[in-house]
Order: structure tokens, then sequence, then C-alpha cells
């Protein structure tokens, strides 16, 4: 993996991922998640559901990133982003980030084609006449935020930039799904961080697994791309947006 | 039909369809209602019930059901009971594909009972549904591991539907009565059962109220009060898709909680 592509997946790197937790301040609040093992088995869930996701839908915007110019193969993605979504808060959680990202991105690689023409569409979307208008309006009824792509997205055409190629898109993106819950939760449940990076330590093969099955969709119509669901995190991603008190976003 | 496995048992495979086309004077004809043992279809005045002509399904049976519902047509389709997957001696998985079409002004109803995962059975219920802009859908799954006190085998669940071209939902689930992960806090976070109920264009189908309007307004308002449901694990969520589809996810410790919580609002 470049150092560029090193770059791109560092916590670091300015896209806000701080913000989300990925589910697990919600599951600490159910009490669900409560130490090191109850940590791991809901990081292993998550690697395997939205991981495996993440991973396939970054490969494949990685793998078309260069190739594709127009704009309706990153509608056609992004409509398969938001069938795999049916949660709108983490619609929404993914288009927050995917916007942030798409940012910090866009400064760090200007001249990427992938990021130029995912922002493009982006701002061809609201309003838009055609298909898809009376979805817009609909959302724009219940308030949802579509004004960013979704993550994973954004994810794989930066990865794309950073010269790097769809089974490194869906590794940054298998790890991601895993380590910014690892933070969250040394901070809400103030665990030993040496001993908490040892979780995910214990997980780097299955991130591996994951990554690798993502990467093989890269090259195949986005309709077959993995849709793999975890029924709690959406019920937490819901839950979570109506609590009163929230550290993160997500 | 039979087909003979490599190892020797015969495997059952299996497909039946039914056709569902609207008359001239707005009721609805069956051209086609064709079943194949396991898959026997019965035709009753509320609805055409699938009943299972034998035990099952067992590891290795392939199924294949297949529904269309013609334009301004209505359809309901039950089961009799639930149905038990059962392990095969060669361990192989147990499939039900279901492929649905539904045109314009059409509606299907698909409401069967649950598929309870004994120990050590491998079952996927895999549904692929094509849905013309205006056809509306109400389709339920419902998964339980394991019979009662039982460590439930391995389910997989695969939705697939379009809507007027476009993909509305793209859901799978796979989790298995013996595994951490899907047992833990992420998945099924301690439960055995789990479904869901997606209602496509149920405002179309005469339950009133402006699209998205009513949805919109239950996903504000779930079970629960806000604030007390946070402080334990929630059990249901109403989700309205990013297209013109609800979907109710729900986990539960016995079917009859999941049926419950099963419920559009």
């Amino acid at each position: 993996m470049s150092v560029a592509a090193l770059l791109l997946g560092d916590s670091r790197f300015p896209a806000g991922g701080h913000a989300h937790s990925g589910g697990v301040e919600p599951a600490v609040t159910a009490g669900t998640v409560r130490d090191l093992e109850t940590l791991e088995a809901f990081l292993r869930g998550r690697l395997r559901t939205a991981g495996l996701v993440a991973a396939g839908i970054a490969a494949c915007a990685c793998e078309r990133a260069a190739s594709v110019s127009g704009g309706p193969f990153w509608d056609d993605l992004d409509a398969e982003a938001d069938a795999r979504t049916p949660s709108p808060a983490q619609r929404e959680a993914s288009r927050r980030q995917g916007r942030a990202l798409l940012r910090a991105a866009r400064v760090a690689w200007p001249e990427a084609t992938g990021l130029l023409a995912i922002a493009a569409a982006v701002r061809a979307r609201p309003g838009e006449a055609g298909p898809g208008s009376g979805r817009v309006t609909s959302d724009a009824a219940r308030g949802e935020y579509r004004g960013g792509p979704h993550h994973a997205i954004v994810l794989g055409a930066a990865a794309a930039a950073a010269g790097a190629g769809p089974g490194a898109a869906a590794r940054i993106a298998a790890y991601q799904a895993v380590a910014g819950p690892v933070s969250a939760a040394v901070r809400l449940l103030a665990l030993d961080p040496m001993r908490a990076t040892g979780v995910l330590a214990r997980l780097t093969r299955e991130i591996d697994e994951v990554a690798e099955r993502g990467a093989a969709f890269a090259g195949g119509p986005p309709g077959d791309l993995p849709c793999a669901s975890a029924p709690a995190l959406d019920l937490l991603a819901e839950a979570h947006i109506r609590a009163e008190v929230r550290l993160f976003e997500s | 039909m039979t087909v003979a496995a490599p190892c020797g048992r015969n495997l059952v495979a299996a497909s039946a369809s039914v056709e569902a086309v609207a008359g001239p004077d707005g009721t609805t004809r069956l051209p086609v209602l064709a079943s194949q043992v396991p898959l026997v279809l019965r035709r009753t005045p509320d609805a055409v019930y699938l009943v299972g002509g034998a035990a099952g399904p067992l590891g290795g049976d392939s199924l294949s059901l297949s529904i269309a519902v013609g334009a301004g047509a209505r359809l309901r389709v039950r089961t009799a009971a639930a149905s038990i997957a059962l392990p095969g001696l060669d361990g192989l998985e147990s499939v039900l594909r279901l492929s649905v079409s539904v045109a314009e002004g059409g509606r299907l109803e698909y409401l069967p009972e649950p598929v309870v995962v004994a120990r050590a059975a491998r079952h996927a219920t895999l549904v692929s549904v094509t849905l013309a802009a205006g056809a509306s859908l109400l389709l339920r799954d419902e998964v339980l591991l394991g019979r009662h006190g039982e460590a439930g085998g391995s389910a997989r669940t695969e939705l697939r539907v379009t809507y007027a071209g476009r993909p509305l939902l793209r859901h799978s689930l796979a989790v298995c009565g013996t595994d951490p992960a899907s047992l833990g806090p992420a998945v099924l976070a301690g439960h055995r059962a789990a479904g869901t109920l997606l209602a496509v264009n149920e405002s179309a189908a005469g339950r009133g109220g402006e699209p998205g309007a009513p949805t919109a307004g239950a996903a504000a308002a779930p079970v629960g009060a806000p604030v007390a449901a946070a402080r334990a694990m929630p059990e249901v969520a109403v989700l309205p898709l990013a297209g013109p589809g609800v979907l109710v996810t729900a986990l539960a410790h016995d079917a009859v909680s999941l049926r419950r919580r099963l419920a559009l609002p």
C-alpha cells in the first residue's frame, strides 16, 4: 500500500470520522457493549456486515473512478448504496461523512477525475428533473440530509486518486469500519487503549478476509455488491438519532 | 421431482408458480396455479396458501416459487404453518427461491409464517422482486434460530427489490445460532428471532394519506418513548427507505413478540 493510501486511511486525515462511533455509543447506552469482550463481538458483527458492504462499494468506486467520467454510474452506485442502507439515520451519517471526506480529498488530490465527477453528480442531484425527483422531494419532506455522497463511494474514488487499487480501497474501508468504533469505545467506556488496540490486532486477519471478499466485487455490476445487514446496528442507529444526549453523531 | 445427490440421497428440487391477472370486472383471476410437491398451492377465498406437501425443507432441497401479479390484480399468498428447516445428512443448505413480479397497479401481499431453522440445519431464503412503477407490495420475512430451547442452525435471507428499474432494497442477513458474532451486539443482540416487513406504495394500496407522510410521522415516534427506549436495546424500528417504501425491522426472543413488532404504524 502506498504512502498516499496510508494518508487516506489515517484517522488524522481531516474527514471528520472521529465524530462517528459506528453504533458503539447507542450500544453502550443500551448496555450491550460493556467491556472488551462485548466490544470484540460487536466489531466482528459490524465488520462482516457494514464492513463488507463498505469494502465492496469502495472497491467498485475505486475500480471505476479513473475510467468512468459521467454522472449515470455515480448515480447508480449512489442508489445501490441507498438500497443497502434502509436506516435513514445511517444514510444520513454516511452522506455527512462522505461530504466531509470529499472536501478533504479534493484539497489533497485536486486533479482527481473521480472526485470531480462525484462532486458534480451530487450538485446535479437536488431539484433535478426526471426520474428520482419525486424521491428527493419526499426525502426533503421528512428532513433527510441528501447533500453529500455516500462515504464508501468517496473513499473508493479517493483511494484511486491516491494511486491505490480496489484491494487497498476495500482494506481501508474494512479497517475503518472497526477502527473508528474502537476509539469511540475507548472514550465511552474508559477502556485501556492498549488492550483495545489488542482487540483490533486480533481482528486484522478477519479485516483482510472481509476486504478481499469486498474487493472481488470491484469489476462486477453494482447491483451484485454485497448487502449484508445487521439488524441491531439499524435499530441502534435509529434510537441514537433520537437520543437527547449524544457525544457522537452516529 | 427428485434428483440423485452425489452422496446417494435423493434431493428434492421443486418449483411452483402462480399468476394473477385482473379481470374486466375488477376481480382477480389465477390463470396459472401450478404446484409441485412439496410446494403445493391451494386457493382459498382469503389467499393462496402454500401448504407443505412434505416435511422440511431438508438440507439440499432446492425449491422455487414464482409469483406474477398483472396490472391492477391483487394477490395474497400465505403459508399454512411455520416451516422447520432440518439438516440433511450431507450438510447441504436448503434453498427457497422466490421470484416476484408485480405490474403497475398490481398488489402482492406475501405473508408467510416464520422459518424455524433447527439445530445444525442450513437454510437460505432468496427473494427477488421486480416492481413496476405504481405496483404495491407487502412482504414479510421472519426467521427463528432453533425450536424452543435449541440453539439454531444457519439462516441466510436475501431480499433484492427493484422499483421502476431502480434498486429499492438490497438486504441480506446471515446468522447462526452457535456463532457469537451473530448473537453479538451488532447483529442479533442476544435475540433468536429476526424479521422484516417491507411495504411498498402502501398508500397507493388504499391505506390513505400522502405518500411518505404517514411513515415520516411514524419514524419520528417509534414504539415507546424516545428517551426510555434508548436505555434498553431497541427491538423494532420503522425505516422509511430512500425510495417509495418502508421497512419495519425487528428482533425478538420469540415468534409471537416478533409478529407483534412487525406491524406498520
